[in-house]
């Protein structure tokens, strides 16, 4: 007898990961058994870097706004120093939320159970009838505060793990679609404070994930919109489209819409929209980036999915937020760009139109993803299939895996990431 | 705004044309509701703040009378997937008031509670609408309905059907 656990015992509590992700096709119970999304909270969400919120939320100290890290509910705060922290929505006292509020202005949380107050950035301020505790700042106590945070234009990312790769190691590539959004704007400043749609969903977080750059769908679930409209959208995902599906490796990936909207040469028909509609932005673009505003207005907003959890879909940004293993919520707004106030407010209202609970598009992706967590659970057959255009990929010229419009490329890619993540012993 | 004395109609108008736009949503009968309303309509769902901007902030519905048709449209294709097949909904309203008159349209007041069923369970729906009704050619006609849903600062579920 030895105290260590058996092979045996193990392989029932942990599932083999390796066994369940191959190159072709992933088993069914990654979406539907609850050790699965208990190892994910360990393994990625509660280590890797998750985008969390956008400084832009809260642009004056003592600012603050409720965000989320999977279901951990984490308070964004812009502190006197200037900086954004994140501190825990927890007493260190007994435990209770310091803060219920969804927004606002605040130097200091105080527990509302006993009185405790913090500073926004985590400090222990105070506590009442102090004797109690031999007297005032004898208690080493403070909120939980999130180890490793850091932004890239704006976008604030935390890491629960005290170490680990940098943000911009995470990032690698999908920096620069980040820095494609920008570009966009003549300040080169994003701003994402339109509010956030929220909109709960009965399926597994990574249907969702998927979905985000797969080409393959659009004109099946949007076929509604796309006839009605007349929308130019549908083309860009279809057998005829130069588009490409981008692996931007660590998990992130693209519909990298650029070759169709070259092919066009036309300013602003990624935004369906052309340049006497909104003649102030255009010259302030041509003012701000000469020559490069063309090519910028060609090629429009990147369609990049940032693992796990950001959805960069041209106009507007998702964020991901599992609750449990068939449970999440997408958080939704509409992309403003500084300086670019003619294109804002039909951002605004396009996404409107677009995303949330009664979005023209995201209400049917979300009817599939709901349809999906169901279709899940039958016994049989056991696995999902990824294998569309695995035939026809190749490396791109700066080593990306690149597949057409229509191929599960991106696909790909999340589970390579994911397994790599989920295999590493804690 | 001026008095309720001064609505052109009557508290029992009022209800029966409610009643009338309720029953139109709940039966999926897009016709008759896109009838209903104005050429210069705006049927709004805030989220979240009730009181913010919808030209600078996000809305779960902000149609002016061009979205209501592409609504209404993509909803009649049948693959609104998110309406196909449509929800069994029946909703309850009350304390209807006229709360007054602005530019000939008599503004009102009601609350509503709808219960929604799909293949995924019931759903549970309420909050607040003010409406703006105005006479046109003798008929009364819908120019504004904003819906305030109680739980509109709430992740909620998938709302495709006429609210």
């Amino acid at each position: 007898m030895t105290t260590t656990v058996p092979d045996s015992a193990r392989a029932t509590s942990r599932p083999d990961y390796a066994a369940l992700i191959e190159p072709s096709r992933v088993h069914g119970s990654l979406y539907t058994d609850p050790r699965v999304f208990a190892d994910e909270l360990e393994r990625i969400w509660y280590r890797s870097w998750v985008f969390v919120g956008h400084e832009s939320e809260v642009p004056e100290s003592g600012d603050y706004v409720r965000k989320s890290i999977g279901p951990q509910d984490i308070i964004m705060t812009r502190g006197r120093d200037g900086d954004v922290h994140l501190v825990f929505n927890r007493c260190a006292h007994r435990g209770n939320l310091v803060c219920e509020d969804a927004r606002g202005n605040a130097n200091a949380f105080r527990c509302p159970y006993h009185g405790w107050t913090y500073r926004n950035t985590g400090e222990l301020l105070g506590y009442p009838y102090n004797k109690g505790y031999g007297g005032k700042g004898n208690l080493d106590l403070s909120l939980g505060r999130v180890p490793r945070v850091d932004s890239y234009r704006g976008f604030v990312f935390a890491s629960l793990a005290e170490d680990g790769p940098t943000l911009a190691e995470h990032l690698g590539a999908a920096a620069g679609e980040i820095d494609r959004l920008a570009r966009l704007s003549p300040e080169g400043r994003i701003d994402l404070g339109a509010g956030w749609l929220q909109h709960r969903t009965r399926a597994n977080w990574k249907l969702l994930a998927e979905n985000e750059t797969d080409g393959y769908h659009p004109q099946f679930v949007h076929s509604s919109i796309f006839s009605v409209t007349g929308s130019p959208i549908g083309p860009l995902y279809s057998d005829n489209s130069t588009a490409v599906t981008r692996d931007l490796g660590n998990g992130h990936s693209e519909n990298d819409l650029r070759p169709e909207f070259r092919r066009h040469g036309e300013t602003l028909r990624w935004f369906g929209t052309s340049e006497s509609r909104v003649p102030n932005y255009v010259a302030r673009m041509r003012e701000a980036y000469g020559e490069a505003a063309e090519d910028i207005l060609v090629e429009g907003a990147p369609h990049v999915m940032i693992f796990p959890n950001l959805f960069i879909a041209e106009i507007q940004v998702f964020v991901i937020q599992p609750l449990s293993v068939d449970e999440c919520v997408q958080h939704s707004t509409a992309v403003q760009l500084g300086g670019a106030e003619e294109l804002n407010s039909r951002m605004v209202s396009q996404s409107i139109g677009s995303v949330g609970p009664a979005g023209m598009l995201l209400a049917d992706d979300t009817e599939m993803y709901e349809r999906n967590q169901r279709g899940l659970e039958m016994r049989q057959p056991e696995w999902l299939d990824i294998r569309r255009g695995m035939h026809r990929e190749a490396l791109d010229e700066d080593g990306y895996r690149t597949g057409a419009a229509t191929d599960e490329t991106g696909i790909r890619g999340f589970w390579t990431h994911y397994r790599r993540l989920m295999e590493v012993d804690t | 705004m001026t008095a309720v004395t001064d609505s052109p109609l009557t508290l029992r108008q009022v209800e029966e044309f409610l009643y009338r736009e309720a029953r139109y949503a709940d039966e999926h009968d897009y016709d008759a509701w896109e009838a209903l309303w104005t050429d210069d309509a705006l049927y709004w769902v805030p989220a979240g703040d009730a009181t913010s901007d919808p030209a600078t902030s996000m809305s779960i519905i902000h149609d002016n009378r061009n979205r209501i048709s592409t609504r209404l449209n993509q909803l009649r294709t049948g693959k609104r997937y998110s309406q196909s097949p449509p929800s069994n909904l029946r909703r309850i309203l009350s304390n209807i008031e006229i709360l007054g008159v602005a530019g000939g349209d008599t503004e009102v007041g009601a609350n509503f509670v709808l219960v929604e069923s799909t293949s995924r369970g019931m759903e549970t729906w309420a909050g607040r609408t003010t409406y703006r009704l105005r006479v046109v050619d003798g008929e009364v006609r819908l120019a504004y309905k904003k819906v305030l849903l109680v739980n509109r600062d709430q992740p909620i579920r998938t709302m495709a059907f006429l609210i």
